[in-house]
């Protein structure tokens, strides 16, 4: 940079930077210090460290079950809006029709709007069919944004597939069901592990949606933590923590795989990365 | 007879001129997931929102308006959600301007910057409330070196709120506002500099105007996620009076009066402020340049 006025601005942007990472290191080492601690009142560190609060939280929150309803809340909404949304990202990427644009709206509305906003009404139409409470319900919830988002991060990507090459193949005589599975399937797999990820995370800190829809049998892992900072009857706060950090180090997992595969800078504007 | 017969390609064809063909049907299983799960849930809350348990057509809207206890949960929650959005946005912009050029341990920055958007609410409000409390270990840093002589209060208020809020949300603002600036293309700044312009000139007469409608974007998506606070108002916020957001109360009417039809109603207002709010960033968006930006694609 040149000028002398440039240092001094980035030594404070890097300032802000530190300060911010030095009070949320704060604020996540308290919590995983405290869910490894006895008793903490009032000093510098717990009195001892102990990891029975984990198995605490694991038997008193019953943690396997809440970790299977979140695997297959999870795992059930991936296949379906992948199966869903990337044909229609398909022809949105492709096609050009009258009311383009109306669709376009549709599906971006689902991401405009705040979960809670039509959480409320969906619940109250999942309550009428009977299907609140179950996980049916919650996998229906979660599906509202999901498609909409595999949609509107695979058009792109299919864009960028040159047309040619389906041509290509069916001047070869391809059928269009081996042009879907031998030419474009194998193409679109990055974009679809990608999208499928992204679902995942957000599925899995989805709060709003699954707290307005799910019963006992049907809690994830996000709603169960909230249940539990509320629960009636005297929870440790300590199990509270270590079921806490269990959610983050898992979280954190399922990011870090997702960003082997995607650069996160590239999901609004396609770039190519300096090398 | 042969009429028809010939009429039929024509209009096959005719159609497919203008786009409509058989590759369409593939939009069909997304738009009746969208419509079923989406668009009817939302004409049917709007429904039942005129359909109030006592009253005429509109007396659950004229039960929000009339009370202040509802009517004022809007202006609590643009009160946080508005403030939090814009700290986001306008902190983003000057850490994606020096992240963008070429910095040592650039992907590590990165990561370690989307990683607090793994830690979730409730970790989140958890470790506000011990680190930023009485006794946490903010307080006592700051009592040892004597910059305070009480604690601040930082939690159960509206100041937890907001914090919770910036730390959430400024991950993701972040990662929008980086990605926008890096679809600049370096060269045009490159080009003022050697017209003469400073750093100051730079970023306002060329980097800016490039960058604000992403900026708008990016405030529109934060905004939406801030405006729906209804975990951390709850957790460390003061839920009764001072944090009392709108969908508190949204959630207070629909699932503990079970009155879903003011619970619907409140959920109308919700999206109806929402949309008021993107209009108007949208407009003022609408007014900026926005071709392309020179950027490598």
């Amino acid at each position: 940079m040149t000028g002398w006025v440039a240092r001094p601005g980035r030594w404070v942007v890097w300032a802000i930077v530190v300060f911010f990472f030095v009070n949320l290191a704060g604020v996540v080492l308290s919590v995983v210090v405290d869910s490894f601690g006895k008793q903490w009142f009032g000093t510098w560190l717990p009195d001892g460290f102990t990891t029975h609060w984990y198995a605490d939280a694991w038997r008193e929150f019953g943690l396997s079950d809440v970790l299977l309803a979140t695997a297959i809340v999870a795992l059930v909404v991936i296949a379906v809006s992948v199966a869903v949304g990337v044909p229609a990202a398909y022809a949105l990427a492709r096609r050009s029709f009258p009311g383009k644009r109306l669709v376009m709206l549709l599906f971006v509305l689902p991401i405009l709007i705040p979960p809670i906003t039509y959480g409320i009404p969906l619940a109250t139409v999942l309550y009428k069919f009977h299907l609140a409470g179950t996980i049916t319900g919650v996998i229906l919830a979660n599906l509202v944004p999901s498609v909409p988002f595999v949609v509107l991060t695979m058009t792109p990507f299919i864009e960028q597939i040159d047309p040619k090459i389906e041509a290509a193949a069916r001047m070869s005589g391809a059928r269009t069901i081996s042009v879907f599975t031998r030419i474009l399937g194998p193409l679109l797999l990055p974009g679809i592990l990608a999208a499928s990820i992204l679902v995942l995370v957000r599925t899995v800190g989805m709060f709003e949606l699954t707290f307005l829809t799910a019963g006992p049998d049907s809690t994830t892992l996000v709603v169960a933590l909230y249940n539990s900072v509320f629960a009636a009857g005297i929870r440790a706060n300590q199990s509270v923590d270590a079921m806490a950090t269990i959610y983050t180090a898992s979280m954190l997992v399922l990011l870090l795989v997702a960003l082997r595969f995607v650069n996160p800078t590239q999901l609004v504007t396609r770039i190519r990365e300096e090398t | 007879m042969t009429a028809v017969a010939s009429a039929r390609p024509a209009l096959r064809h005719r159609l497919a001129e203008r786009g409509i063909d058989r590759t369409l049907l593939l939009l069909v299983p997304g738009l009746l997931v969208t419509a079923c799960l989406f668009l009817y849930p939302f004409l049917y809350g709007l429904q039942l929102s005129f359909a109030p348990r006592r009253g005429g057509v509109f007396a659950n809207y004229a039960r929000f308006f009339g009370d202040p206890y509802l009517r004022d949960t809007i202006w609590t929650t643009l009160g946080i959600a508005l403030p939090a959005t814009f700290i986001n946005v306008l902190a983003s912009i000057p850490i994606a301007y020096v992240m963008r050029g070429r910095v040592r341990g650039k992907r590590l920055l990165t990561t370690i910057l989307v990683v607090p958007i793994t830690l979730g609410t409730v970790l989140t409000a958890q470790g506000l409330i011990m680190y930023g409390g009485p006794a946490g270990w903010l307080n006592k840093v700051l009592t040892v070196l004597g910059i305070t002589d009480e604690p601040l209060p930082l939690i159960h208020n509206y100041t937890g709120v907001l914090l919770s809020l910036v730390i959430t949300g400024f991950p993701f603002s972040f990662l929008l506002t980086l990605s926008y600036l890096s679809g600049i293309d370096p060269s045009l700044e490159k080009a003022a500099a050697t017209l003469g312009a400073n750093w100051a000139q730079r970023f306002r007469r060329i980097t800016l105007p490039l960058l604000a409608p992403g900026l708008a974007i990016t405030f529109c998506l934060s905004f939406v996620m801030a405006f729906s606070v209804f975990p951390s108002a709850q957790l460390v916020g003061d839920p009764a009076n001072e944090t009392r957001v709108i969908s508190i109360a949204a959630y207070h009417a629909a699932f503990e009066e079970y009155d879903y039809s003011m619970g619907s109603a409140v959920a109308m207002l919700m999206a109806v402020v929402m949309l008021i709010v993107i209009g108007l960033v949208m407009a003022w968006r609408g007014t900026l340049y926005r071709g392309a930006t020179g950027g490598k694609g």
